[in-house]
């Protein structure tokens, strides 16, 4: 190891920022106490090689650790596990320093073979990780199984190598991912397939009972490696509770969150209680909700057509549907994600320009199409606020109201010629403007099967992106958000989708919950950052 | 008896057969996949046919469902596709909360139920049959989910004579049990006021009056167990009726049943466990169907077993 830091004299050390790994956590903070959160699903598993839902997301945060982590409350990389980290020039090599001394639930300290165990485990087909895709610039990927990954070496027990295949912008991205915790090799093998149910971490809480259909308990982790944290003594996860009478149970002082936040039918009298509302806290969501416009099936082959459905749409009275809790989207990315276009308008609200340029693409009588949508509440009102928009053109759109699995099914098969995308919207994975991109409007998602539902595959703006990814440097951040910002302009210029709003979070809590807001609207952590709240008394 | 029993045992085991082979078919032409569930939106096209292959999903129907019945046969459920749990630890785990529930829902509606049926048959043709007959109309057709969200809103918001869902202590089971009782009530107390119509014009009711008996005597002594007998033996069949209500009710009562199991099993394409959850289900339902049928010649020896 030392003969290769050597030779390599050009090696690229990062300095970390320093804020970041300075946060402070809020010095009122009081440690103690037991908090309340519902859910109306049982959790499906905490198993952070497969967990995939919004729900056990920032449970399994809480419950383990990757080398890399987020700032509490924002978007910004720290470190986790890792106390430093090295890229090499050609940005292939990353070097991560182990933090010395950390302990995992079982009381074993944790080494670099546990995170070389962990990436080949969740890379490993027969784990079959949700999350799998992710680390395919890892070098030996393809031909990752059993044996392992062949670019994550152990150099010593406080140092792991990884080689890329590839240069890859969000790779410390990628590490900060629940699926790159760091697991125990011998409590996954005892556990087997119920691993999922007797996690072993290296978090900020344990596991302490799991109840199957009624609830789980966290409890601190006495050990934690963050000096300080976690505050609070225990979380309590009860499920199968509805929405509205989790938020019946809050005004009662029985619950302190409703995980699936304020049910819409509820909302406007949440809000407009202004005791009820002092006690929401609203945050931007890395979300867009979007009509897909698939571009193989006439005539949405036309790019009049794609851009006449674009003025036709009449946003703002989308997000009146919706009580307000979003804002009209111009552009595929969300506003609080890095590369977002300021200051690009879109295309206007304009109908009568719409019938214009339908005329011109031979379509002045119209036409007739499908408008797929999820059938729960709100998305069939707001297929119907998007036929009417359609029909006020002279499209008839008929709206196809299915089951979530359905339209899936149909998106990705490619037969679906517009669909209205709420209740399976894109919601990032890390706060990176590229994760809006490859799988649902570059070639490789407009595969059968893939999420790229408006079949959309430009192999110019495709090469852009690989080019963006390979800028690594963080120097060259600036540079590269530029770029990225280029490449949703050019999408937009070839109107595959509509976007429609991007959603806004309302997290509501009780009057005891303490802590930053920003914990409360944490873009990784939803609904709380469990391990930097606490309660008051 | 004994042949009896034997070939009603067949003739469940084939029913049993249909069901797992109808629900299997359904699922299997089900415009949704599973495999797309389970490898999430940011799976490769690989990790997603790896799944499947994993899990025999790439099989044809016969196959797949010829896996299924031998390891049924064997007593494996499988394991849940996104849970990653034995099918047969889910539902055992829910089991006793349902069972729960299903006993308290048959004693809320043959409390119900009975005293309506016999106060109707007694008031029989007057305002207050009509008003009772109307309100058990009413009850077997209110929705459940109507009715569920009503009682928690008056009984548990309002009023807060109980806890607002979930389940652990006797004030916990008391909405979820009446909701469901108040269903059932409606066909008791239907049954109840015919049965207890036809015995009151029975002849020994006409000479137990002949005989001078007070009339609380004649209803309670003569008439009452020999009208609920019938009506007690429909209890087997209740099952089969609760099933569709518990889905609802155990859901918005966060009542950690089967019923709550299913539903969220639905939404995820869990097929192992939606399997599960019918196959029990359906075995209760028949189980129930046939002890329905064993009952009924102990309470009225008219009846005879062929």
């Amino acid at each position: 190891m030392k003969r290769l830091l050597a030779s390599t004299a050009v090696m690229l050390a990062l300095v970390l920022p320093a804020a970041a790994q300075d946060y402070i956590p809020d010095p009122a903070a009081k440690p103690g106490g037991t908090i309340t959160i519902t859910y109306k699903d049982d959790v499906a598993t905490l198993d952070p090689a497969i967990g995939y839902d919004w729900q056990n997301w920032s449970m399994i945060k809480s419950l383990f650790d990757g080398l890399m982590d987020y700032v509490p409350g924002t978007t910004t990389l720290r470190p986790g596990l890792a106390e430093s980290y090295e890229i090499s020039e050609d940005g292939l090599v990353y070097t991560f320093k182990l933090r010395p001394g950390v302990k995992f639930h079982n009381g074993r300290e944790m080494t670099a073979e546990d995170v070389k165990y962990s990436l080949d485990r969740v890379t490993n087909p027969e784990t079959q990780s949700p999350g799998a895709g992710f680390f395919g610039a890892i070098a030996g990927f393809e031909t990752a199984g059993p044996g392992g990954l062949s670019g994550v070496e152990v150099v010593d027990p406080l140092t792991v190598k990884i080689t890329l295949s590839r240069p890859d912008a969000t790779f410390l991205h990628v590490m900060a991912l629940n699926f790159a915790s760091v697991v125990p090799k011998e409590a996954v093998e005892e556990a087997g397939a119920d691993f999922g149910k007797k996690p072993v971490g290296t978090g900020a809480f344990k596991l302490a009972e799991w109840t199957l259909g009624q609830r789980l308990v966290f409890e601190k982790n006495a050990d934690y490696w963050r000096p300080g944290v976690p505050f609070l003594d225990s979380i309590v996860f009860e499920v199968g509770q509805e929405p509205v009478v989790a938020l019946l149970r809050l005004q009662k002082g029985e619950v302190d969150v409703p995980g699936d936040g304020i049910p819409p039918a509820k909302f406007t009298e949440v809000m407009g209680d202004p005791a009820q509302a002092a006690r929401v806290v609203v945050g931007g969501q890395l979300h867009t909700g979007y009509i897909t416009l698939n571009v193989t099936i006439p005539p949405f082959d036309k790019l009049e057509v794609r851009k006449a459905v674009n003025m036709a749409i009449n946003k703002e009275r989308i997000t009146q549907i919706i009580n307000g809790r979003a804002v009209p989207a111009n552009q595929p990315l969300p506003p609080s994600m890095p590369g977002y276009t300021e200051g690009y308008a879109g295309y206007p609200y304009d109908p009568e320009g719409a019938k214009k340029l339908l005329a011109d693409a031979g379509l002045a009588e119209g036409f007739e199409t499908e408008l797929y949508v999820m059938n729960t509440d709100p998305n069939p009102r707001i297929a119907q606020a998007i036929q009417q928009d359609l029909a006020a053109i002279g499209i008839k759109a008929n709206i196809q109201n299915l089951a979530q699995a359905n339209v899936i099914e149909a998106g990705g098969a490619g037969t679906a010629p517009m669909i209205w995308s709420g209740g399976m919207a894109w919601i990032a994975d890390f706060p990176d403007p590229s994760n809006f991109y490859g799988p649902i409007l570059g070639c490789a998602g407009a595969v059968e099967g893939g999420w790229n539902w408006s079949k959309f595959c430009d192999p110019a703006l495709d090469a852009k992106a690989v080019e963006a990814d390979s800028m690594f440097d963080p120097a060259k951040s600036a540079e590269r958000l530029k770029l990225w910002s280029d490449i949703y302009m050019g999408v937009m210029e070839q109107a595959p989708w509509v976007p429609v709003f991007n959603e806004e979070r309302y997290t509501m809590k009780s009057e005891r919950m303490g802590g930053e807001d920003a914990l409360y609207v944490d873009p990784v952590s939803i609904p709380v950052n469990y391990d930097y709240v606490w309660v008051k008394q | 008896m004994a042949a009896y029993l034997i070939r009603r045992l067949i003739q469940a085991a084939l029913i049993l057969l249909g069901v797992s082979f109808v629900t299997f078919l359904l699922l299997y032409v089900l415009p949704a996949d599973p495999v797309r569930q389970i490898a999430g939106r940011s799976a490769t096209a690989e990790t997603v046919e790896n799944i499947r292959q994993q899990l025999g999903l790439d099989k044809p129907f016969f196959v797949q469902y010829a896996r299924y019945l031998g390891a049924l046969l064997q007593g494996d459920m499988g394991r849940s596709y996104l849970q990653k749990t034995e099918v047969a630890e889910l539902i055992l785990s829910r089991l006793p909360a349902t069972l729960l529930l299903m006993l308290g829902a048959i004693i809320c509606e043959l409390i119900l139920g009975l005293t309506m049926g016999i106060v109707a048959a007694l008031w029989r043709g007057r305002a207050l049959d009509q008003t009772l007959m109307v309100t058990s109309f009413v009850n077997v057709s209110a929705p459940q989910f109507v009715v569920s969200l009503l009682l928690l809103y008056v009984f548990a918001v309002k009023l807060g004579w109980f806890p607002i869902g979930g389940y652990g202590t006797f004030a916990h089971l008391v909405l979820p049990a009446v909701t469901l009782g108040i269903l059932g009530s409606g066909w008791y107390s239907r049954m109840m006021r015919s049965s207890m119509i036809d015995v009151l014009r029975a002849d020994y009711i006409r000479t137990a009056r002949a005989k001078g008996l007070t009339r609380a005597r004649i209803v309670l002594r003569h008439a009452l167990p020999n009208a609920i007998l019938p009506v007690i033996a429909m209890i087997g069949i209740d099952i089969g009726i609760f099933m569709g209500g518990i889905v609802v009710v155990e859901s918005v009562f966060g009542w950690p049943g089967i019923g709550q199991l299913a539903w969220q099993a639905i939404q995820r394409v869990d097929i192992p466990i939606i399997m599960g959850v019918t196959l029990v289900s359906a075995c209760a339902i028949v189980l129930g169907n046939l002890l329905a049928d064993l009952i009924a010649p102990l309470i009225d020896p008219r009846i005879k077993l062929r």
